[in-house]
């Protein structure tokens, strides 16, 4: 029954160098047998001697999740590292980080700026298409609704527009008399109703609301996703009303617009922003291609990257855990491994030695402890899904083996 | 029935009541306070706090830190919190959870209004209200030029609707009248939430009336204090006051006369609970008022976590994590300013 239980272990103590210490460390991790204790327990983690180690991996960590996620919103789908690269050290990794990280930041503020502007010119354009056919439909058709609007602005109305084919010019003088104006724009539709219904309190119902969908989706600067939008078209009379109006605008971020009451000259614009948008979007396609073809790049060493950020911050963690011997110029770390692996600990310390040229070999020796070990299972690839199951519920002291046999067992392992 | 709680509370309300304690053991402990305060930089902060429940939410900033952005960060945890325990919860749970977030509601609406006042952008407003107070039409409060329109254009929507009766007038709106109509729509918020404390009955009432009468005098407290020397009216200080609470009716008519820090101390040391707070501050001082006021809450806040089978716990969690950001801010201002030696006098430890 000797491999239901936990392996033996002992507690040993390791004296090693300053300079072979990060080296001995990280082969050490790369074995996985040993599990240090933590001697510097009563300190807070900014006094421990590595702080400024684990702030730099920290930062590193940071920026490597941030070219994930700029990578991810991108949709920017890069190979798995090419070639064979040569390992580079972390320092150097540091500086590549900080370069890239600039480079995007700097990329993504350009290509802001042409966004907001296309965006703008995109919905310039919607309401363009739409208010023109709202404001025909507005003028002919005999609601009444609008009846109940001012008596004389509706007959001044009519007037004109008998004069309308007449004379082109005296329709933009409309807006300088007090007679019935509007204003056109742009709203999300999420915030149609509760818009209309304020505009609706705040002029006491003395406007009239049409609205139509916009047929495409525009890119909402905040998120960055596709919203549907709806442009409005708002008819009032007076300026108090106007100025309101507008307030409220603002405050519900719906993008107003003017529009020309000629349809010829509706047209016109629209041919206009049209063209402009054209040359905008192919500038704004070379930038993202641009940013693009960076992200690719990142991206297929970002895997690489993350995994040595993330061992070398272990590994200053676990240099943290050392006590740092000052007069003897070396670190002194205690912790527990299970017998079976002491040759490879030792052979693993002897080459941590060799590669870092100390001239001091790093010494190992067992030592005896009051407290109960931590229980190591050793487990081929069978039996480590069950191991991983009983871990779940949490690590077992090595005298609970009922539970193990138990599910053992129900697995069907051979006993 | 009163004492039997334990039969039925865990059907509805026994995840949430879990899980409003599993958020309470991760509120921040002396030990950590004490590392917190022999900080040198903002980072060393950041980083100790990446050790805490706060871990993923600063995780993510770039050095160098602004003392807003961690007090920002800090406060989107608290907002998640509140919005998974919102989602998850029932009648009347689901009330109580939103009765919390009314005087949120109200200080928001009072900064707008006040920056509109003073001509500042609506935008720069919006960003400064408090996540847990936002409502849809807020950024309309910019239009409204008297109390009715405030409340004709957007209040008439809000929860807040009720509280105004009270204060419906056509006068302009300036700085006193704002702070008149906030303390007026406090006192009907925190009286219509008494009552409904009194109508769930149970450990319920008992906890949350200890508690907001706690809260009730303490504003009775410091709208006395500000309003000394003041144009305020005794009437219309009277007419400030809750009503309830220990100090309900008797000191409130002795604290409407009063016109100086020491009458108020005279006042409030005929009630032992105050006295001693009051016994702490010595003669013609009131900046420690406010230090003393906090550490009392917390001292009845933790309180409400003895009991079990009641919806106190999830006010006092609310308020525990609020000071702890308060502190946090504190914290983060000092050494952000190099005045380490005054950390504690603002610093209210929870444990």
């Amino acid at each position: 029954m000797d491999h239901l239980r936990s392996e033996k272990m002992s507690f040993i103590q390791l004296i090693m160098p300053v300079e072979s210490a990060h080296r001995a460390i990280s082969y050490l991790g790369e074995l996985g047998m040993l599990q240090f204790k933590d001697l510097n327990d009563d300190k807070s983690p900014f006094q421990r001697t590595f702080v400024n180690q684990v702030k730099r991996c920290g930062e590193m960590s940071r920026k490597l999740r941030f070219f994930s996620d700029q990578i991810s919103k991108a949709g920017v789908t890069s190979s798995a590292c090419p070639a064979f690269q040569p390992g580079i050290s972390l320092e150097e990794l540091e500086v590549q980080l900080a370069e890239h990280e600039a480079e995007l930041l700097e990329m993504n503020t350009n290509s802001e700026e042409l966004r907001r502007a296309y965006n703008e010119l995109l919905e310039f354009k919607l309401v363009l298409l739409k208010a023109g056919r709202l404001l025909g439909s507005s003028r002919n058709h005999e609601i009444p609704a609008e009846r109940e609007l001012d008596e004389n602005v509706y007959s001044k109305e009519k007037d004109q527009e008998s004069l309308s084919l007449l004379d082109q010019e005296t329709l933009s003088e409309m807006s300088n008399k007090a007679g019935l104006r509007f204003i056109s724009g742009i709203i999300c539709k999420s915030k149609a109703l509760i818009f209309e219904r304020m505009l609706f309190r705040t002029t006491r119902g003395n406007m009239f609301f049409n609205q139509a969908p916009a047929e495409e989706h525009v890119m909402d600067p905040v998120s960055g996703e596709m919203v549907e939008k709806i442009v409005f078209v708002v008819f009032f009379s007076g300026e108090q009303a106007k100025t309101k109006i507008l307030k409220i605008c603002e405050a519900f971020g719906a993008n107003c617009y003017p529009v020309p009451e000629d349809t010829n000259k509706q047209r016109q614009m629209t041919h206009e922003v049209s063209s402009r948008l054209s040359e905008l979007e192919a500038t704004l396609d070379a930038g993202i291609r641009h940013r693009n073809n960076a992200l690719a790049s990142i991206g297929s060493q970002l895997w690489k990257w993350t995994i040595m950020v993330r061992k070398e911050k272990a590994v200053y963690d676990t240099l943290n855990m050392l006590s740092f011997d000052v007069t003897k110029k070396c670190l002194i770390g205690e912790g527990w491994c299970p017998i079976f692996a002491k040759p490879q600990i030792k052979d693993a310390l002897q080459h941590a030695t060799i590669d870092s040229n100390s001239q001091v070999g790093i010494i190992f020796h067992v030592m005896d402890a009051i407290e109960s070990p931590p229980t190591y299972y050793r487990t081929n690839r069978f039996s480590h899904a069950f191991q991983e199951i009983i871990d779940a519920y949490g690590f077992v002291s090595e005298t609970v083996e009922k539970i193990i046999l138990y599910m053992h067992f129900c697995s069907g392992q051979y006993i | 029935m009163y004492g039997f709680e334990a039969l039925t509370f865990n059907i509805d309300g026994g995840y949430l009541e879990a899980i409003v304690r599993g958020y309470r053991s991760g509120l921040l402990t002396a030990a950590d306070y004490n590392n917190l305060c022999q900080c040198e930089t903002l980072d060393d902060i950041k980083m100790h706090l990446s050790a805490t429940e706060y871990g993923p939410y600063l995780q993510n900033e770039p050095s160098p830190l602004h003392t807003t952005t961690i007090v920002e960060k800090c406060t989107l945890k608290l907002v998640d919190e509140y919005k998974h325990m919102l989602c998850q919860a029932t009648e009347p749970l689901s009330t109580f959870l939103e009765y919390i977030t009314y005087g949120h509601m109200i200080d928001n609406v009072v900064l707008i209004v006040t920056g509109t006042l003073h001509e500042r952008d609506v935008q720069e407003l919006l960003e400064k209200c408090h996540p847990l107070g936002m409502f849809d039409s807020i950024a309309t409060l910019a239009v409204a030029q008297n109390m009715r329109e405030l409340y004709r254009l957007v209040l008439v929507d809000t929860p807040l609707a009720p509280y105004f009766s009270e204060c419906i007038t056509s006068e302009d709106l300036d700085d006193m009248n704002i702070e008149i109509m906030r303390n007026t729509l406090y006192k009907a918020y925190l009286e219509d939430f008494y009552k409904f404390c009194q109508k769930l009955g149970g450990a319920t009432a008992e906890i949350m009336t200890d508690l907001l009468a706690f809260e009730a005098d303490r504003r009775a407290v410091n709208i006395t204090i500000n309003s000394i020397g003041t144009e305020l009216t005794r009437d219309d200080r009277r007419k400030l006051y809750s009503n309830f609470g220990l100090l309900y009716p008797y000191g409130h008519e002795e604290l409407a006369a009063c016109e100086d820090i020491d009458q108020v101390r005279a006042v409030m040391e005929k009630y032992p609970p105050y006295q001693s707070i009051f016994v702490k501050l010595s003669y013609g001082e009131s900046q420690m008022l406010d230090k003393a006021f906090y550490e009392e809450e917390v001292k009845r806040l933790c309180w409400a976590f003895e009991q079990q089978f009641h919806y106190g716990v999830f006010f006092a969690y609310m308020r525990l994590r609020e000071q702890e950001i308060r502190n946090l801010m504190w914290i983060s201002e000092c050494v952000a300013q190099n005045q380490k030696s005054r950390i504690h006098d603002s610093v209210v430890f929870i444990f």
